[in-house]
Parts: C-alpha cells; structure tokens; sequence
C-alpha cells in the first residue's frame, strides 16, 4: 500500500513537475452501487477537476458492513483510508471508536474552513451531532421510509387513488377493498425494523430506548416491548394472517414486489423513488407513513437512515486541508441540489432544499418532497430525532429475527418483542463493556 | 521387507517442506493462536481498548439459546447435506456405470456443477427460488404451494440444502463412480450366476466393496457442510430468516465480520475447531474400524 502510495506520488510529481508540490490523493471509501457509484465518482471527478492541490479517489469496498470491516481492519493495520462511508446503524460504533476518527467540527476549526452545521438539515445533522452539539461525521445520503401506493390498483380496488390510506385503519379498509379485488399481494415492507419499530417509535413519539434511543451514554436500554409497539406488531400479524401483507425481507427486496404491480402498497425508503419511477408500469403516489391516530402526539416526524462520512485520525494536516475542501464542495448548493433531486436522497443542507423547491422540481415530480415534510413534520423530540445503539448491526438482527417469527405465526407479539428487547440489551451490555470509560 | 526412499542430506528434506511448513503457519496456525488469544479478550472494533476477561466470553456464549440453536441447525444441516448429497450421487454413479452408450456425454454433464463457486450456485439456486418471481417458485404456485423463504423456516432451509448439496453432488459421483469401476467384474458375474437379483449383488457385493469411499465422501461432506458451504448461505438466506439457517460458521463470519464482535466471533471459531478436531477423531476411531478396505 505504501509503495502504491510512492508510486501514485511519484508518478503525480512526474506529471506536475511545473508544480513545486505533488498531489495530495484522499482516499474515499465508500458503498455505492449503479446509477449511485457513477454519482459518487461524479463528486470526485468533478471536485478533482475544480482545483489542482488534491485528488480524491473513491474506491467502492463493497456493502456497508463490508467496507466499514475492512476499514477497520485497515486501521489496525496502521492505514485506514481518509474518509468512510459508513451506515447509520454504524453511527454509535464509529462514535466510540475515539482516537481513531478525526471529529468533522475539529478538522473543519483546524484547517480554518468556514463550517455552519445549523446550515444542514437538523433532522439529518442531528444523527451525527454529539450531544455537547458537536458535529462528528458529515452527513452525505440520507433517507428515510415512506409509503407508496399503486394508484392503478386503488382504482381497480374501488378507492379513490388520489387518497392514500392516513392512519393505520384507514389502511386496514383499504388493504380488505384491495384483498376482495383480487389483489395477489396487497402491502408489504422494506427494511422491517427501521420502518416498523424505528421509525414506528419516532413517528409516534414513543422512545425506542432510554437515554434518548442512546444519545444520553452506552446504559442506554430498548423500550420496543410497550404496548404501543406490541400492538403494533401484532396488527401487521394479523394482516399477516389476513393476507394483506406479505413479508418481503429484511432489506429492500419488497421493492421490487411493488414495482412489479404484485404488492399494491409499500413501506420502504425514500431513496427507492427513483428505481420505481424507472420500472413502474402503473400510476403511483407517494405518502407520509400511515400512523395510529389513537396514540397522542402521532404523526411526529420520522427519522434517517443512509449514510455519512467519517474521517480517519493520524493523517497529514495538508491531507486534512483537502478532506475539508472536499466536504464543502459536497456541502454546496449547487452539488446538494443535484443530488437530491437526482437520486432521491434528501438533500442535506437546507438551501438545496429551498433552491429544489424554487425551481419547482417538487411541482413536476409530486412525491419528491415527501421525505424532507416528513422529516421535518414536528421539531425532533428525544424520542425522534435518531437513535445510537451500540452494535446495532447485531441488535437490529434480533428484532427482526423475532418479527419475522411473529409474522409466520410461530410467536405472539409480545414474546417475541419481550424476547427482542433481552437480546438486544444483551448486546447493547456488551457494547458497553467493550467500550468501558470511553464514553 | 520395507523399501524406502531416504534422503541422506541432514537440511534438504526440511528444505523442502519448510514452504508447506511456512504456509501453514501463516494461514493456519498464526491465525488459529491469535482466536484463541482474542477469545479470552472484550475488545471494541477498532482495537483501543482491550480488557482480559477469562472465560466470560465462553459463558455468555452458552448462556445464548440463539447459539445453542445454531448447533442443532448445523446438525440437521450437514446431516441433510451428507445424506442425501451421498444418497443421490451414488444413485447416479450406479446408473452412470451401467449405461452404454453416450456414457462420456453423462458423465461431463454430472461432473460440471462442480466447476461452479458455492456463492454462484447459491445465486442461481436463490433466482430460481426467489420468492414473488423464481420460475420454481412459480411452478410451486401452480400447485397452491405459497414459497417465501424470507419468512418460512423450513423453506429456507430446503433451498440452502438443495443448493448445497446440488454444488457437492460432482464430487461425490466421481469417487463413486471410480470406485465402482474398481469393482471386480468377476465377482458380480459369479453372483449373477448363483441367481442374486441386481439389487442383492448391489448390497451384499458393491456396496461393501464401495465402504471405503462412501466412509471418505462422509468425512469430506460433513467437512464441506460445516464450512464450504458459508458461500451458499452467505448468497442466499444469510442466515435467515429467524436464524433458521445460521450454521455455526456462518454465525462466526456474521458476528465477527459484520457486526465487529471480535470477542464472541473467535470463541465461536475456537469451539468450532473443537468440534471438528473431535469429529475428525471420532470419524477415524470408531467409524474407519467398520469400514472394510
């Protein structure tokens, strides 16, 4: 590594020699797959080419988990890269790592570069925000789940498919309208957990965890067994039973089901906007997240999931210097703008939101500002503006393990969101332990 | 009397096995000793703090039905695997070795899954298995079967196994079909003669004639289920749903890769080279006695 490292210095020294300084490179690790890779080496590129000091070099390291391993294991092996993508779920992980990462404010305050976190999305800057308010990664795609609905379908079914299901019952009449019409899958859902319990709890103001969902320290403990959430469960079971909802797995495998015409609603991220509108062969909308209108408080507003960058410590402060230079070139309105609107993940500053909202983007693609209203339905409570759980990779496995044995018929709600809730403070007392005075 | 090759250098024969040597202390031993060292530790992921802590990863391990359970799908897994993977091949040995004409064109058509990565026969196996648009799961529709191995159980479990065993069945057909050319003519035709049946001349002559290589393919199965078989699920069910399908090793891989548990992951691995040191053992102690060679 070192030696390719010599290399690329060399050979940039050859190619600038009218340059006194050789090119600083930065390495970008990151997840992004398709259509969204070509954009992440778009940002590159075109940063690369907007200035001659720096040269960032994303190298795709496989899905998220992946890269953050191999980042990892990278850093104990004395040469991590300069910037990670890494998950939201990675998030308190990454927060614990201390010396390893370099906190985003400090570098930005080190290399002088002008930096306003009330200028970002608070819904978004808050996941990454320290609770002295301290922003430790920089936000890059984020998303939340929204639910969609196939217009055609609602027609066929006899409703009015300019009226989305509001609330949770509302949803039940139709989901049996849409079953009697011969609908073969009626709803399904991506990304279980985030939607149904983590999403669930903020957009109802219920605490998925104490110590603000484990913003407040690593003692933090589930609170996912209430009755509010069993009840929950126990709906989706028994639509289960009804067929009006068919399980689609623990990732964004439902998509597909939907797009398809087989599954007539979806609860998934917002980010898969743009595959839908491309496979669709039918009218669809796209809706705020049904909720319980006999819950007080409901709807309050949803929460992220995506992605941010971290910055690794012990790198050179002119490689420091580049990473800044490199985030505000992301951070730009102008970058912003054409990310959210090309990919759909919400914009992260609140100028590319205004400007994409200026411009009328939201009037021609009606759904597109869905996520954003929905973010920023309420001010967050502790409740709702994001969760950190310690290895909650592992944590998240748990509860969906135990919902996906509700929803075949081989558990209650109740056990198993009781049986949920042990499991991942089992993990979350291991956490703990691993990370002991570190807090 | 014995023949024997012996070299008479005092260094060139450790000359020539020190690189098996050297590899096999880098990739095996190396690796192996530092699990052990890490199963006594509670480290977090990037390895700045690490506490010794005895035994309490062993503890809470087998504190954790989810782990216990593990052991039992790994048992019916491989068991399934081994079974019918050894049932079936032999099977087609038996009916490759009789046929006559086009036997080649059989044979290479058998031998060829074999080729294939266990990662991409556990793709092709999920794509014609896929829940809402594999053309089996299709197939199954018609005949009112409701196939969705994201959430049922035993489904995923059937698809890890037909996979599993699809990608082993070449393996195992070619040591049958060897040893069954190895069989002597003469003996089966002396059979013949005397009026056994074809089954009977199979039971009483080829089959025992065949224990040794059916002893052998049973300890490479079991070995190939414990741990070849990681691609496939890590292509399918990744272990789901439910954990229906986490075999140990692939609990190794998942806590340790993917969710950073350092500590957890390596006392896994130790209780899993346990597990197979002992079956290992065991196979060649009491089952090898059986066998007739």
């Amino acid at each position: 590594m070192r030696i390719k490292l010599l290399t690329a210095a060399l050979a940039g020294a050859s190619l600038f020699a009218t340059n006194a300084q050789a090119q600083t490179e930065i390495q970008w690790w990151h997840s992004m797959t398709g259509a969204l890779n070509d954009r992440v080496n778009d940002f590159a590129n075109g940063f690369n080419a907007s200035q001659k000091e720096y040269k960032v070099v994303p190298v795709f390291k496989g899905q998220y988990p992946d890269s953050m391993t191999a980042a990892i294991a990278a850093y104990r092996a004395g040469n991590p890269p300069h910037i990670l993508q890494v998950f939201e779920v990675g998030t308190a992980t990454m927060m614990a790592a201390g010396k390893a990462i370099k906190p985003v404010y400090q570098m930005m305050k080190e290399a002088n570069e002008p930096f306003n976190p009330k200028a970002y999305h608070p819904a978004v800057a808050g996941y990454y925000t320290d609770p002295k308010g301290n922003m430790l990664s920089m936000p890059f795609n984020s998303s939340t789940p929204v639910f969609y609905v196939n217009k055609d379908a609602f027609k066929k079914a006899g409703l009015n498919p300019d009226e989305a299901p509001k609330t949770w019952k509302d949803f039940a009449v139709a989901a049996g309208k849409l079953k009697a019409s011969g609908q073969s899958c009626v709803y399904t859902t991506g990304w279980p957990s985030w939607v149904h319990v983590e999403n669930f709890s903020a957009w109802h103001n219920l605490p998925i965890g104490t110590k603000e969902n484990g913003f407040g320290g690593f003692d933090t403990e589930f609170k996912i067994n209430s009755p509010a959430h069993v009840k929950h469960i126990e709906m989706l079971a028994g639509f289960a039973k009804n067929g009006w909802f068919t399980y689609g797995g623990r990732r964004n495998e439902a998509e597909a089901r939907f797009f398809s015409g087989e599954c007539a609603m979806l609860t998934s991220s917002s980010a898969a906007q743009a595959n839908i509108r491309k496979n669709a062969k039918f009218d669809f909308s796209v809706n705020f997240l049904p909720y319980h209108d006999d819950i007080k408080g409901a709807p309050q507003n949803s929460i992220i999931g995506g992605a941010s960058l971290w910055v690794f410590s012990g790198k050179k402060p002119v490689e420091y210097k580049g990473i800044t230079k490199f985030f505000t070139y992301l951070s730009s309105t102008e970058n912003q703008t054409k990310w959210h609107q090309q990919t759909g993940y919400v914009p992260i500053t609140n100028a590319a939101y205004d400007e994409t909202k200026k411009s009328g983007f939201y009037e021609k693609n009606p759904g597109t500002d869905i996520a954003n209203r929905q973010l920023a339905n309420k001010p967050p409570t502790g409740n709702s503006k994001g969760l950190r759980f310690g290895n909650f990779v592992q944590g998240r496995e748990v509860i969906e393990e135990e919902m996906e044995q509700v929803f075949s018929g081989k558990k209650d709600a109740k056990s198993a969101m009781d049986s949920a809730v042990k499991r991942a403070n089992d993990i979350l007392r291991k956490f703990e332990a691993a990370n002991k005075g570190k807090a | 009397m014995e023949k024997r090759v012996v070299f008479r250098s005092a260094w060139l024969p450790y000359a020539l096995i020190a690189p098996q040597i050297a590899i096999t202390i880098v990739f095996f031993f190396l690796p192996a000793a530092q699990a052990i060292w890490f199963s006594f530790l509670v480290q977090d992921a990037f390895g700045i703090s690490s506490e010794f802590v005895g035994l309490q990863n062993f503890r809470q391990l087998f504190d954790d039905e989810h782990y216990l359970l593990s052991f039992k799908t790994t048992a019916v897994f491989s068991v399934l695997v081994a079974s019918i993977g050894i049932g079936v091949s032999l099977v087609l040995a038996t009916a490759a070795d009789r046929v006559i004409r086009g036997a080649l064109a059989y044979k290479t058509l058998l031998i060829w899954p074999y080729a294939v990565a266990p990662a991409v026969a556990g793709v092709l196996w999920a794509f014609l298995f896929a829940p809402s648009v594999g053309i089996i799961t299709f197939a199954l529709k018609q005949f009112g079967i409701e196939w969705n191995w994201v959430l049922q159980e035993d489904q995923a479990m059937t698809l890890v196994v037909i996979a599993s065993i699809w990608k082993q069945i070449s393996y195992n057909f070619l040591f049958f079909l060897a040893g069954l050319q190895s069989v002597p003519r003469s003996l089966i035709e002396a059979a013949a003669i005397d009026g056994a049946s074809p089954f009977r001349r199979f039971w009483t002559i080829v089959f025992p004639l065949l224990s040794p290589t059916t002893f052998f393919l049973l300890v490479v199965n079991i070995v190939y289920a414990f741990f070849d078989t990681f691609g496939v699920i890590d292509a399918t069910t990744q272990g789901g749903p439910a954990g229906a399908t986490q075999i140990l090793v692939y609990k190794v891989y998942h806590d340790g890769v993917k969710s950073a548990d350092l500590g957890g992951s390596s006392t896994q691995s130790v209780i899993l080279m346990i597990i197979v040191i002992a079956l290992t053992v065991a196979q060649f102690r009491f089952i090898e006695r059986k066998v007739q060679y």
